[in-house]
């Protein structure tokens, strides 16, 4: 009390002041930085997360949809082998997928080389088969008859699709157009300078692969004077072909009259009229030269605004699919033959090597019944371990040791978790590998150390108050425990469980140890049929070459990332429902 | 205060005739190293209320704790000497520490209720203990030990909300009712009132005094006034030591001691 008094009293002198003054100062300073340093820390890890949601959901979006093309099918009466019934076992040994494949031929009849015969195959997937099986399955009268099918596409045609209007300029024709005959080498005329743009975005895409090539001449040129022998030989060969290309640019651009030529090399040129499509080989203000690519059925003239062109700005040959394949996918799609659907198929189906026939249930039926083992095991070993210890165990060095590598086993890597799996419960015990049982002892392993602290810190939180209350009107210790703080923990113990759960879930290296990495197409239907957990999947997708898989990576991604939000999203909500406040 | 040291004086007369209810003798408490208890003997009258004061640490809720044996919980705690109620000995391996405290009732020092229903905060003693054959049974003893805190008219419509929805005072009244429940002989009151208002303080001080009718009472309190208004005897205790004990009027008007005088005239404590 006197201190303060006396600085109260003691002459304010300007010295003192300003002294006071720059320590609020200093204070408030203080203060701001600290401030701005934890909002810099939340909007850094904010952007992360968001750039990290957006990416994923912007890949694996497309994937939760897929192409399907409408086909009146014609199942011939003799489909069945002489003699037999519409079983299941027949009907396996039937090739459905070449009756729908003929049937798409018969949209197209033009088509009798081999080769292009293969490509238009390929727009199907190779299980637009099984959907018509099953469905000749359910109802053997079909078979004569005709069905209205929606098959799969392929994963490449399905892509193009998806990827629709990105690097393909579409234009309307503005002048008459007519057609020089229905179908092999033709010439499209229009009225109108219709062409002169394309032909400008031909040119440009010339000059620049021109130029790119001279460069690279120069390169090579200078690295002439280095080489000796063979090598410069070789280089002196290559140097020659570059040259080569340049001129033979070059001549095109000179071309009289603004003719250009087209190749694989350059961007491509599509025209659709009627129902024909025109691949254009040579480009001139007011109109192509080319072959057909899907024939006419009429040569008449096409008015303006009903025929248009496509120009596709990336060069055939660095595509997956061809310009042939972009006219029957255009021209189906104009049919109005092809839809887009949401694709059941991706919850409804195991593994695949086909991207658009793969799906995810196998991989997730493996990680519910995975985790139903870790569950059955973790909770009430786990709940048992964290009630002794905290109420019961004597504290003494023993118990001092096994809380020390309780807490110590909860920061093993996940990988030694599962190299003790492979030696004790594959190698051991002998239990069959890729199984969700062994996974899910393996995982038990690996989660019991956490919900055990979880539930020691639950238990621990309960007032101490409330068990001598217990005590105190003459429970015993193992009443007071059971009956008043164990209820009061579990909410606590649940959360501790489902975060250990959710761990688990997310949780590769140690399945990896035990074979749960295989290609596993069958749906798991036991505990210990062999399965892969989402995950596993996830990772084996990722590792695939095809381009569509991609996007089934980022999708199942999704699916994990939504399992994970509900599990956390359960947790916090029992916390909130339960949790008492003393 | 006057007033309520001359009552009690004059209640002594009746009580000081009763036989003793409890008997310590010689009772010794260690935590771990630390010496809490020394050397303490006291005769604690039964249907009476004996107050224990003295300074924070002296060792007054340690021998509260001894009489129903709650310093077992505490691991390192180790107690000697002897303590009798009726004449048994309460460390007689024979005798089971949860029938002793289904007899010694305790009330704590913060208001404790188990975070549930009012009904179920009564009626769980009774149940653990098997006291009651039937619901209606157990409606009964819910209903007389509510009654006898006092606590019934507040709460009879409402038996079902949570023992923590109440006022502090309530609470601690609920938690006498709990006490009272399971029959005890003895009721433990270690400081009921340091957490309550005064108001809430009278209504519980006038609870002990009714209860003294049925049970030996012993409180634990800091307010040298509560022990005089509500306690017939009184003990001083001072680091470990049972320094003095006799009746509540004798211990504030003429004390023995040099420290309990100073004790009560506020010199130290």
């Amino acid at each position: 009390m006197t201190e303060i008094f006396s600085i109260e009293k003691a002459p304010a002198t300007a010295e003192r002041n300003a002294f006071v003054a720059a320590r609020i100062a200093q204070r408030y300073r203080s203060e701001r930085l600290f401030r701005f340093f934890g909002l810099a820390a939340v909007a850094v890890t904010a952007a992360f997360v968001v750039i990290l949601l957006t990416d994923i959901l912007i890949r694996g979006i497309p994937a939760f949809t897929q192409h399907r093309l409408a086909l009146d099918v014609a199942v011939p009466a003799d489909v069945l082998p002489a003699g037999t019934e519409a079983s299941t076992d027949v009907l396996r040994s039937v090739d459905f997928a070449k009756i729908v494949r003929e049937s798409l031929r018969g949209a197209f009849p033009d088509v009798s080389e081999r080769k292009r015969r293969k490509a238009l195959d390929g727009l199907l997937s190779s299980g637009a088969g099984d959907e018509l099986r099953r469905r000749v399955l359910a109802d053997p009268s079909l078979i004569g008859g005709t069905v209205s099918l929606s098959a799969p596409l392929s994963a490449d045609a399905d892509l193009q699709l998806k990827s629709g209007s990105s690097g393909i300029e579409r234009k309307l024709g503005t002048g008459t157009a007519s057609l020089s005959g229905p179908a092999g080498k033709v010439s499209v005329t229009s009225t109108a300078e219709d062409f002169s743009a394309a032909a400008q975005l031909v040119r440009a895409a010339i000059e620049r692969q021109k130029d790119r090539l001279a460069t690279e001449v120069t390169r090579l040129e200078q690295l002439l004077p280095q080489t000796v022998g063979e090598e410069r030989q070789g280089l002196d060969q290559k140097i020659a072909d570059l040259k080569q290309r340049v001129a033979s640019y070059g001549t095109r651009l000179s071309a009289a009259g603004g003719d250009i030529d087209l190749d694989s090399s350059t961007p491509t040129v599509l025209v659709a009229l009627g129902d024909a499509w025109i691949k254009a080989e040579r480009v001139t203000p007011r109109s192509i030269a080319g072959a057909t690519l899907v024939p006419s059925s009429s040569t008449a003239p096409a008015a303006p605004g009903a025929w248009r062109m496509l120009v596709i700005e990336t060069p055939e040959s660095n595509r997956t699919t061809s310009d042939q394949e972009i006219a029957w996918l255009e021209s189906l799609a104009a049919e109005n033959r092809v839809s887009r659907h949401f694709n059941w198929q991706f919850f409804t189906s195991g593994d695949s090597r086909e991207p658009e026939l793969a799906g995810i249930r196998g991989a997730l039926i493996g990680s519910i019944l995975t985790l139903l083992v870790t569950l059955a095991l973790c909770l009430p070993i786990g709940v048992a371990a964290a009630v002794y210890l905290e109420e019961f165990a004597p504290k003494n060095r023993l118990t001092d040791i096994i809380e020390v590598n309780i807490n110590n086993l909860a920061a093993v890597p996940s990988i030694v978790f599962g190299l003790l799996g492979l030696a004790v419960f594959l190698n051991f015990f002998g239990l069959p590998r890729s199984a969700p049982l062994v996974g899910g002892l393996v995982l038990a392993l690996l989660v019991l150390p956490t919900i055990i602290i979880a539930s020691r810190a639950a238990l621990k939180a309960v007032p101490p108050s409330i068990k001598e209350a217990a005590l105190g009107v003459g429970a015993s210790h193992q009443q007071a425990v059971f009956h008043h703080v164990l209820p009061l923990a579990l909410p606590g113990i649940m959360t501790g469980t489902i975060i250990g759960m959710a761990h688990a879930l997310g949780e590769t290296a140690p399945l990896l140890m035990i074979g749960m990495v295989a290609f596993i197409v069958e749906v798991p239907d036991g505990l210990t049929s062999a399965a892969t957990a989402l995950p596993v999947q996830i990772y084996l997708w990722s590792d695939l070459p095809e381009v569509a898989f991609q996007s089934k990576t980022a999708a199942a991604i999704i699916v994990l990332l939504g399992v994970l939000f509900v599990m956390n999203g359960a947790a916090i909500y029992l916390r909130r429902r339960f949790e008492r406040r003393w | 205060m006057d007033m309520k040291v001359m009552t009690a004086t004059s209640g002594n007369g009746t009580d000081a005739t009763l036989a003793p209810k409890i008997l310590a003798r010689d009772v010794n408490v260690h935590y771990g190293e630390k010496h809490a208890l020394k050397e303490v003997n006291v005769d604690i009258p039964q249907r009476s209320v004996m107050a224990f004061i003295g300074p924070s640490g002296c060792g007054k809720s340690t021998f509260l704790r001894c009489i129903n044996r709650m310093n077992d919980t505490i691991s390192i705690a180790k107690v000697t000497g002897s303590i009798t109620i009726d004449g048994s000995d309460i460390h007689d391996p024979a005798l089971d520490v949860v029938q002793l405290r289904a007899r010694v009732g305790m009330v704590f020092q913060k208001p404790n209720p188990f975070p549930k229903s009012i009904y179920e905060n009564v009626a769980y003693g009774p149940r653990i203990h098997g006291l009651a054959s039937g619901k209606d049974e157990l409606d009964e003893i819910v209903t007389t030990s509510l009654k006898k805190a006092g606590l019934i008219a507040e709460v009879k419509d409402r038996l079902g909300d949570s023992g923590t929805s109440l006022s502090g005072g309530q609470q601690q009244r609920l938690c006498i009712a709990r006490a009272i429940a399971v029959g005890p002989e003895v009721i433990l009151m270690d400081e009921p009132c340091s957490s309550l208002d005064p108001i809430a303080t009278a209504r519980i001080e006038e609870l002990i005094d009714e209860l003294r009718a049925n049970y030996t009472i012993i409180i634990v309190t800091h307010s040298m006034q509560q022990a005089a208004r509500v306690s017939q005897r009184t003990a001083f205790f001072h680091l470990g030591h049972l320094v003095e004990e006799g009746e509540t009027a004798d211990i504030f008007t003429n004390p023995f001691d040099k420290r309990t005088q100073d004790y009560i005239t506020g010199r130290f404590g």
